[in-house]
């Protein structure tokens, strides 16, 4: 039985993982942007950034978590219908918490690539201006792979804090690690026994992706030393 | 004697710290210029106005008679009017730092085909031969090819910045104190490749602290005082036939540290 029940729970990881994976994708590319928006030199484009960050900071995980899924929708169902527009709008737990895990954590990633940026030793950037590379290119094949390198710590502590936090999405109901081992818990009685799976699972994804990511940090630095200059 | 680079009237200022004051400087063919002046003098700012690292506030480039357009901008420098004149200006004066200023994640080789690849749209092939012939000219072994910047020694690194700026097969060459950053043992084997490329009759604008290369290896000596000419000429008549008081002490700092 114990096997039976952990079994369910580990079924659940792809969900996990997916949900995991693509806030972070939604979190970086958001990153990226409000992290370019604060360095545009725009005031008003870095002050919108600035306020979107801090407000985003300000508010918990949960309570975010909990807007996103109960308030917007019927926020939105509420000026649907006051529109006269006859539209019944709701959103899944996979969606609502893939969407709001990445917009708190670009919050995270902007303050990272931000730094990052800010790090890249500003001569690497004016030799290529100065032999008449395009703006473009000089940001694809310098300012991105150094930003990558220099913003490696940082995203893989985002990525790891992200991936505890996808727990808190089985509130609003989707059926992920933390949601069945709750429920294996309860149907049993046996607590320890399935938060320890789940915890189980959460610690091998980390010391797994810890892993690969500083595995990646090796192979980005260039001397394997760590290159000045 | 053709003319190469021609900057006319340069100003700057930071804030109320006038830096150039009208500076006109004429580099025709095979002229090797080196700049020379204390430190805060302007000789950075000047070659960096050359290619509009810096955006002077008044003044014109001309580049065998070809002007950049120049438009003022909202924070009031002149910045360029044509982003794409820029840069193939910028293709054909190539610049090396004090600093070396490689791209520390890529290797040797990458360093030395990338903007000819890009800029020039030479192919593969054409730039790593390029790449090749420019690393023995500067007197490296090809085994640097797939090294990285930080693997190298700081002589080594400047010479493989002299060999990225050569493989631009530039009209003219700028160099920011390219022996300033270096130890002391280091700094003979990067003059000895500027002397060399002097010999060849390249055209230079070398802002340099070495007076012993100013003084045998350029064409003409521009001393650069609080941001204005304060004296120009062959370098024999600067070094030894000056009248102006402020040059003489600063070379008898100079020669006798
Ligand atoms: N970005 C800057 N902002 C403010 N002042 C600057 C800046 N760059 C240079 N300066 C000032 O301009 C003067 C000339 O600098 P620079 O051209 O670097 O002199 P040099 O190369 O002859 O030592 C110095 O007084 C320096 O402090
Ligand atoms: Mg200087």
């Amino acid at each position: 039985m114990v096997v039976q029940f952990a079994s369910t729970i580990l079924a659940a990881a792809g969900l996990t993982l997916l949900l995991a994976i693509g806030a972070l994708v939604l979190a970086s590319a958001l990153g990226l942007a409000l992290a370019g928006a604060r360095l545009s030199g725009r005031r008003w484009l870095a002050g919108l950034a600035v306020a979107f960050t801090f407000v985003i900071r300000g508010i918990p995980d949960l309570v975010m978590m909990l807007l996103a899924f109960y308030s917007l929708p019927a926020l939105i169902n509420q000026l649907l219908e006051r529109a006269g527009i006859d539209l019944y709008v709701d959103f899944s737990p996979f969606a609502a918490g893939t969407v709001t895990l990445g917009i708190l954590f670009s919050a995270y990633m902007s303050e990272t690539f931000r730094s990052a940026l800010g790090n890249i030793p500003a001569g690497q950037i004016e030799a290529a201006q100065a032999l008449g590379l395009h703006p473009l290119r000089i940001f694809l094949r310098i300012t991105l792979p150094q930003m990558a390198l220099l913003a490696l710590p940082g995203f893989t502590n985002n990525w790891l804090v992200l991936v505890k936090a996808t727990a808190l999405v089985s509130l609003i109901g989707l059926q992920d690690v933390m949601f069945r081992a709750k429920a294996a818990a309860e149907a049993t009685g046996q607590p320890f026994t399935y938060y320890l799976v789940a915890a189980g699972f959460y610690l091998l994804v980390t010391l797994g992706s810890t892993w690969a990511l500083a595995r990646l940090g090796r192979r980005l630095d260039p001397a394997r030393t760590g290159a000045r200059a | 004697m053709t003319e190469k680079l021609r900057a006319e009237g340069i100003r700057k200022s930071y804030g109320t710290h006038e830096v150039l004051r009208g500076v006109s400087l004429t580099a025709g063919a095979g002229d090797v210029i080196s700049l020379i002046g204390s430190s805060g003098s302007g000789k950075s700012t000047l070659l960096r106005c050359l290619n509009l690292l810096e955006r002077p506030d008044a003044g014109r480039i001309l580049l065998e008679g070809e002007a950049l357009a120049l438009a003022r901008q909202r924070d009031g420098r002149l910045g360029a009017a044509d982003p794409k004149q820029l840069r193939r200006m910028r293709a054909r004066l190539s610049m090396v730092f004090q600093d070396f200023c490689l791209w520390s994640h890529m290797t040797i080789l990458h360093n030395l085909t990338e903007a000819p690849r890009q800029v020039l749209g030479k192919s593969r092939a054409e730039a790593e031969d390029l790449a090749r012939r420019t690393l023995a000219k500067v007197g490296l072994p090809e085994t640097v090819l797939n090294r990285h910047p930080g693997q190298l020694s700081g002589g080594q690194q400047q010479r493989v910045a002299i060999a990225r700026a050569l493989c631009m097969e530039p009209e003219v060459m700028l160099f920011d104190e390219p022996t300033s950053a270096l130890d002391p043992e280091r700094v003979a084997e990067v003059l000895k490749v500027m002397q060399a490329l002097a010999e060849e009759g390249r055209t230079m604008i070398v802002v340099t602290h070495e007076m012993g290369f100013a003084r045998h290896a350029s064409t003409r000596v521009v001393f650069l005082e609080e941001g204005r000419i304060g004296a120009e000429g062959p370098p024999e008549d600067i070094f030894t036939r000056t009248e102006n008081p402020r040059l003489q002490r600063f070379l008898a700092g100079r020669l006798q540290p």
